[in-house]
C-alpha cells in the first residue's frame, strides 16, 4: 500500500506550455534560429514575389523592373565609375551635416535638460521650427547659402537638429534625481554633479539618439539633393525619375537602405562596446 | 543636560507649492538625536518623513525652522552627513570598487589609501570578491550594501537612511537589518532612519519617533530598551510585542485620520 497520490495516465508533471515551445505566445521567447531565419525568409519571399511579378510579365518594367535589370544597373554604375563617387558625395554630406547638427544639439540639449531656464528659453522656438516642413525650406536655403554643399548641410541640419536637441534633452532628464542627490551629499558642486554623474549617466541614451537621428539623415539627403546637386545617391534617383529609369531608382533606394542598415548596425555594435555595463542592467 | 545632542531639528515646517495651492507637509517638527544613537522615524505614507530627511541632508530648504548638527546650523548638503536612498543609486557605469571610491573624491587622501578604504568598507558589508562587479550584476540587497559602504567610507558623523530596505523582499530585508546593526556598532555613527515598517523600527532603534499624518510632526517618542547586540529572535519576545502594540496603535490612529480626511471622502 502506498500513500502516494496516484498519477492519471498520460499526464506529465511538466505544464503543457513548457512541454512544447510554441511559436505564438504573448511575450514568450522563441528558439534563436527560428527568430533569425524568419527575418531572412521574409525578405526571400519578397524577392521571390518581385521576381514572379516581373518575369511573369504581370507588371510593366516601367513600373517595376526585373531583378536582373537592377543587377545590371548595379554593374553599369560600378563599371562606369558612378556608384562610388555618388556614395562618397552623399556619405560626406550626411556625415558633415549630421555632425554639425549634433555638435549643436548635444550642448544645447544638455543645457535644456538640466536647467529649466534654458528649456523655457528655447523650447517654444524649437517646437515651432520642428513642425515646419523641411522640403518647403529648400528654396530659402538656396537663396541663403547658394547651391553648393553648404546648402545640403543646412537642409540636413534643419532636418536633424530641431528633433535631436529635444531627444537629448529627454535623455538627460531620464537620469534619476536621486543620482544627482547622492552627488550633492558627497560634497560635489552642481558642475561636478553635471560632469561626473549626469553626463555619464545619460550617455547611453544620447548614443541611441545618435543612432536614430543618423537614420533620418538619409531621408533628408534626398530632399537636400533634390535641387542643384551634381552628384550623390539622391541626385541619381531624382534624375532617373525624369527618364523613367525605374531600375536606377530601385537600385538607388536599395543602396541607401543598405548603407542605412550598415550605419545602424555599427552604432549598435559600438553601443555594446561602450556601454557593456548597460547590458547587465536590462 | 550635560551633553549637547548630535542632531537637533527645531520647528521644521515645509510647504509644497502645488497647482491647487500650497500644501503643508511638515508642521513645526521638533526632534533631537543623541551622539551615537540609532533613531528611527515611523509614519504613514505621505506624512512627510522623507521630506524631513531630505531637509536634514540639506537637499531641501525648509520653509521654516533649522537643523543643527553639533550645534552648527546646516546650510545645504555636507560631508558630515551620509545618505542612503530607497531607490538604487549606484552609478551603473562604475564597478563596486569605483562606486565606493567615488565617495572619496573630495577627501584629501591618496589614490592608494582611497583604494584601501573602499576595499575595507566593501569587506565590512560582506562583498569581498565583488569589487570588480558592476551594479547591473548585483541583486537589490547587494546594491544597497554597496550604497551603505559608499555612505560610510568618508566617515560622516550622521548616516541618513530613507527606507533603504523598502524595495527588498522580506528575507533579504531581515538579513540587511542585522548587517546594518553590525556595521553601525563597528562605526559608532549616529543614524537617522526612516521607515514605515514598525518591526524594522523597533528592531533597529534606540529611539522611535512616531509621526502624525500630514502635516507631519512628532506625535510620540518612544525609547526602545531592548538589550544590544540584538539578534532576529528579539522580535519574538514579549517586550518587543508590547512596544509593537503601542506603535501600531499610534500609527493606526493616524492612518484612520487620513481615511476620514475630507479629500478622501470627496473621492469616495
Amino acid at each position: 500500500m502506498s500513500s502516494e497520490v496516484p498519477q492519471a495516465a498520460g499526464v506529465s508533471d511538466v505544464p503543457p506550455n513548457i512541454r512544447k515551445q510554441r511559436l505564438l505566445v504573448l511575450r514568450e521567447d522563441i528558439a534563436q534560429p527560428v527568430y533569425t531565419l524568419s527575418g531572412i525568409v521574409f525578405i526571400a519571399i519578397l524577392l521571390v514575389g518581385w521576381a514572379g511579378l516581373t518575369y511573369g510579365g504581370f507588371v510593366s518594367p516601367l513600373f517595376l523592373p526585373t531583378p536582373t535589370a537592377v543587377v545590371a544597373e548595379a554593374f553599369r554604375q560600378i563599371s562606369k565609375g558612378i556608384l562610388f563617387p555618388d556614395m562618397w558625395a552623399s556619405v560626406y554630406r550626411i556625415m558633415l551635416g549630421w555632425l554639425i547638427a549634433t555638435l549643436f544639439a548635444v550642448p544645447i540639449g544638455i543645457l535644456m535638460g538640466n536647467f529649466r531656464f534654458f528649456e523655457g528659453l528655447w523650447e517654444p522656438f524649437i517646437d515651432l521650427v520642428r513642425y515646419m516642413p523641411v522640403v518647403a525650406l529648400v528654396p530659402l536655403t538656396i537663396l541663403w547659402v547658394g547651391i553648393g554643399d553648404e546648402q545640403k548641410f543646412l537642409i540636413l541640419f534643419i532636418g536633424v537638429f530641431f528633433q535631436e536637441v529635444l531627444m537629448i534633452m529627454n535623455n538627460v532628464k531620464d537620469v534619476p534625481m536621486d543620482l544627482l542627490r547622492i552627488g550633492y551629499t558627497l560634497g560635489l558642486s552642481q558642475w561636478e554633479v553635471l560632469w561626473h554623474i549626469v553626463l555619464p549617466a545619460s550617455m547611453p541614451g544620447i548614443w541611441d539618439t545618435f543612432r536614430i537621428t543618423v537614420g533620418w539623415t538619409w531621408t533628408y539627403l534626398v530632399v537636400a539633393e533634390l535641387v542643384a546637386a551634381r552628384n550623390g545617391l539622391g541626385r541619381r534617383i531624382m534624375e532617373a525619375q525624369r527618364y523613367l529609369a525605374t531600375e536606377t531608382i530601385i537600385f538607388g533606394i536599395l543602396v541607401i537602405g543598405l548603407l542605412g542598415l550598415i550605419t545602424d548596425l555599427s552604432f549598435k555594435l559600438l553601443y555594446n562596446h561602450f556601454f557593456k555595463w548597460m547590458k547587465e542592467n536590462r | 543636560m550635560d551633553i549637547q545632542p548630535k542632531l537637533v531639528a527645531q520647528g521644521i515646517s515645509h510647504v509644497f507649492e502645488t497647482g491647487k495651492g500650497d500644501l503643508l507637509v511638515l508642521d513645526r517638527l521638533y526632534l533631537e538625536v543623541k551622539e551615537g544613537e540609532f533613531a528611527t522615524i515611523v509614519g504613514t505614507s505621505g506624512c512627510g518623513k522623507s521630506t524631513f530627511l531630505h531637509i536634514v541632508a540639506g537637499l531641501t530648504n525648509p520653509s521654516a525652522g533649522d537643523v543643527f548638527i553639533d550645534g552648527q546650523k546646516i546650510q545645504g548638503p555636507g560631508r558630515d552627513r551620509g545618505m542612503v536612498f530607497q531607490s538604487y543609486t549606484l552609478f551603473p557605469w562604475m564597478s563596486v570598487q569605483k562606486n565606493v571610491e567615488f565617495a572619496l573624491k573630495k577627501s584629501p587622501v591618496g589614490a592608494r589609501e582611497k583604494q584601501e578604504l573602499a576595499a575595507y568598507y566593501i569587506d565590512m558589508v560582506g562583498l569581498r570578491g565583488f569589487e570588480d562587479s558592476f551594479p547591473g550584476q548585483l541583486s537589490g540587497g547587494m546594491k544597497q550594501r554597496v550604497a551603505i559602504a559608499r555612505a560610510l567610507v568618508y566617515h560622516p558623523s550622521v548616516l541618513l537612511m530613507d527606507e533603504p530596505f523598502g524595495a527588498l523582499d522580506a528575507q533579504t530585508r531581515g538579513l540587511m537589518q542585522e548587517l546594518l546593526l553590525d556595521v553601525w556598532e563597528k562605526n559608532k555613527c549616529t543614524v537617522l532612519f526612516v521607515t514605515h515598517d514598525v518591526d524594522e523600527a523597533i528592531f533597529m532603534s534606540d529611539h522611535v519617533y512616531i509621526m502624525t499624518t500630514r502635516p507631519g510632526a512628532v506625535k510620540r517618542e518612544l525609547e526602545i530598551p531592548l538589550p544590544r547586540p540584538r539578534s532576529y529572535e528579539v522580535v519574538m519576545t514579549p517586550e518587543f510585542t508590547t512596544l509593537k502594540r503601542e506603535i501600531v496603535d499610534a500609527i493606526r490612529e493616524e492612518t484612520l485620520k487620513t481615511m476620514n480626511a475630507p479629500t478622501v471622502k470627496e473621492l469616495a
